[in-house]
């Protein structure tokens, strides 16, 4: 598809110059005040978020005294306690385990069943779409409390798998909904020539789709991973110890048990957000591809 | 436009017996060949189907359907989450729901967000749509830094807003600074202000989704019809409002009904700024926050769980209207089956 929305366009571009001109001219006028609104609405989205780790880096005093000011000096030992303390890297870690197992599980089980929907020909194949079509409208937090009652009696409650396991089955709406039309648009002929030189259809899914739906699977893969790093109202119903707590629920008892020390709560905030972040930043291209092919559908 | 370069190679290549090109594919094919390719190894396609699909389908009828239907069972019962529920009290759990002030009045609070959301939100998200999706420097630079409120947890922004939110927090300090003081107010704890707070730090959250898919739904809108549009002397307002906007409504479409499911599970950002009774009180409790508080915090799990019915059914209620005369011809065949 972009190969020929691009071959238009340089077909268009040799055209004589007339209309070329009239598409430029509003531009050339509304320019300062695009850059001027854009500028002013990613300084509404960072400012907050910037507002915390710059906190982080001031001292209570400072931000007492002076709530809305840059740090002055800059301070290192409320970021240097928190990265020092054993607290941090077990919440950490435990948001890491669950948020890589549940991913793994999410694309491995979405995969399959994507495959299945868009590749193979049978009666219920309508029906299962339509059901993880239905489960968008469900999302976690309607289904909390009798998803409780049933994480606790096979005996998951306070387990780190009592998260996992509902986070795969949360996760697999959306994951079919993206991946089905990555799986379709693999061209027939492809699937063709591995069956004609003696692969099976299982042979072909593991050997070509995978591959070719690298871009369906990475999106996936990144969504269900920051899902699951920012999910909340599971942890909080199924986890009890302060041992399994997973970062959201970590920063939110460390803030409250710290209440007074703001400076060392923003410290806190930020390091927790960074991996998201981190990782949101390098794949945003193809998130944003992802959630604009399933809206294509 | 792929989807019908795929029906096109799909049509053509039947006599394989791949199908599975979509429902268009189905209707097009020869009926003698596609019974004939079905005979063909059909004992090994359906076993590939049940391996290939029967986890996921297991795992999802558990966790997320299975739930549903227990609430329903417990919701009939007195029931404090231990032992077998023997306490049948019939409809009287709904009936309490229902005729409870404080439930009437999350209700309220839940649907002014969603109708605010998409009010607020729509409008202002295809604004700066249009307006970045100009030729401008720095576009996939903004794009992530718009995006960042959104991938940042509920719980994190929460603790952030509620931070600087305070009385001396630092949005008042701001606001002082700059010589607004007079605007300086409670923002958290005044029962007018709260909701509206809320909703502030929702749109902060959510637009910047919004903006993005709305981005995305601009980009694939051809240039030759804005080229063409030109030529026949259009102007710019004629164009967004004649092409952009109906080419743009699919996407906008499908935004609606996400943030409509996200104002009726409202629960994380009101939990952590204010906490189930406070926000009783500052009014920006939501459904999900009542259901938490009467249910799990009180150890009440029958009545909670008919609570998590009463609001299952709402959705249901809302998503099906919303699918049936909006989304109709976006999601053709997805959720309400043979009715599109």
């Amino acid at each position: 598809m972009s190969a020929t929305t691009a071959e238009s366009w340089s077909s268009s571009a040799t055209r004589p110059n007339a209309p070329t001109d009239r598409r430029d001219k509003p531009q050339k006028w509304g320019s300062p005040l695009t850059y001027f609104v854009a500028l002013l609405f990613i300084g509404v989205c960072v400012a907050p978020v910037l507002y915390m780790v710059l906190g982080g880096f001031r001292t209570n005093s400072q931000i007492t005294t002076d709530p809305a000011a840059l740090p002055h000096p800059w301070v290192l030992t409320n970021y240097a306690d928190v990265l020092g303390s054993r607290r941090f890297w077990g919440e950490f870690a435990n948001s890491v385990i669950v948020a890589l197992v549940s991913t793994i599980g999410i694309v491995v089980l979405g995969l399959m069943v994507s495959f299945v929907i868009a590749r193979y020909d049978f009666k219920l194949k309508g029906a299962m779409y339509s059901l993880f079509a239905a489960g968008l409208m469900f999302p976690m937090v309607i289904a909390i409390t009798p998803l409780y009652i049933v994480i606790k009696n096979i005996g998951l409650v306070d387990n780190l798998f009592g998260i996992i396991v509902p986070q795969i089955a949360f996760g697999l709406p959306t994951t079919v909904i993206i991946l089905v039309p990555f799986l379709r648009a693999v061209p027939h002929e492809i699937e063709e020539a591995a069956t004609i030189d003696g692969t099976s259809r299982l042979g072909f899914f593991f050997r070509m789709m995978i591959p070719l739906s690298l871009p369906g699977v990475v999106t996936v893969g990144v969504l269900a991973f920051i899902g699951s790093w920012n999910n909340y109202v599971l942890p909080l119903y199924i986890l009890n110890s302060d041992a399994n707590y997973t970062l959201p629920l970590g920063v939110q008892a460390f803030s409250s048990q710290y209440s007074q020390d703001t400076a060392k709560v923003l410290a806190f905030t930020s390091l927790a957000m960074l991996p998201a972040l981190v990782f949101f930043s390098i794949f945003e291209k193809r998130i944003v591809g992802g959630l604009t092919g399933a809206v294509k559908g | 436009m792929s989807k019908t370069l795929g029906t096109d190679t799909a049509t053509g290549r039947q006599s394989q017996g791949t199908l599975g090109a979509g429902e268009t594919a189905v209707s097009a094919s020869p009926a003698s060949l596609r019974a004939a390719a079905r005979r063909r190894g059909r004992a090994k396609k359906r076993l590939e189907i049940a391996v290939l699909s029967g986890p996921a389908i297991i795992m999802f009828l558990t966790f997320v359907i299975f739930p549903v239907v227990l609430a329903a069972f417990y919701g009939f019962y007195r029931w404090k989450g231990y032992g077998a529920p023997t306490d049948w009290v019939g409809l009287d759990n709904y009936k309490l729901i229902l005729t409870d002030p404080a439930f009437q009045e999350v209700l309220q609070h839940n649907f002014l967000i969603l109708v605010l959301s998409l009010v607020v939100q729509g409008p202002l998200a295809i604004g700066l749509a249009l307006l970045l999706n100009q030729k401008i420097r720095g576009r996939s630079v903004i794009r992530v830094l718009i995006f960042v409120p959104y991938v940042v947890s509920e719980v994190i922004v929460g603790i952030g807003w509620s931070l600087m939110l305070q009385t001396n927090g630092a949005l008042n300090d701001l606001l002082e600074h700059i010589g607004l003081g007079s605007m300086q107010a409670d923002w958290l704890s005044d029962p007018k202000l709260a909701i509206w707070t809320l909703m502030g730090i929702i749109s902060w959250k959510y637009i910047g989704f919004a903006v993005i898919l709305m981005l995305a739904g601009l980009q694939s809108i051809p240039d030759e019809l804005f080229e063409a549009a030109q030529i026949d002397g259009a102007s710019y307002w004629q164009i967004q409002r004649r092409i952009t906007l109906p080419l743009l409504g699919p996407t906008i479409r499908i935004w609606a009904f996400l943030s409509i499911i996200g104002s009726l599970q409202l629960f994380d950002l009101v939990y952590i700024i204010w906490g189930p009774y406070v926000s009783a009180t500052a009014g920006t409790s939501s459904m999900a926050i009542y259901m938490v508080a009467q249910g799990r915090n009180a150890g009440n799990f029958g009545y909670g769980s008919a609570i998590a019915v009463v609001m299952f059914l709402i959705s249901l209620f809302v998503a099906l209207v919303y699918q049936r005369f909006v989304l109709r011809r976006d999601l053709q065949g997805a959720v309400t089956g043979g009715a599109a």
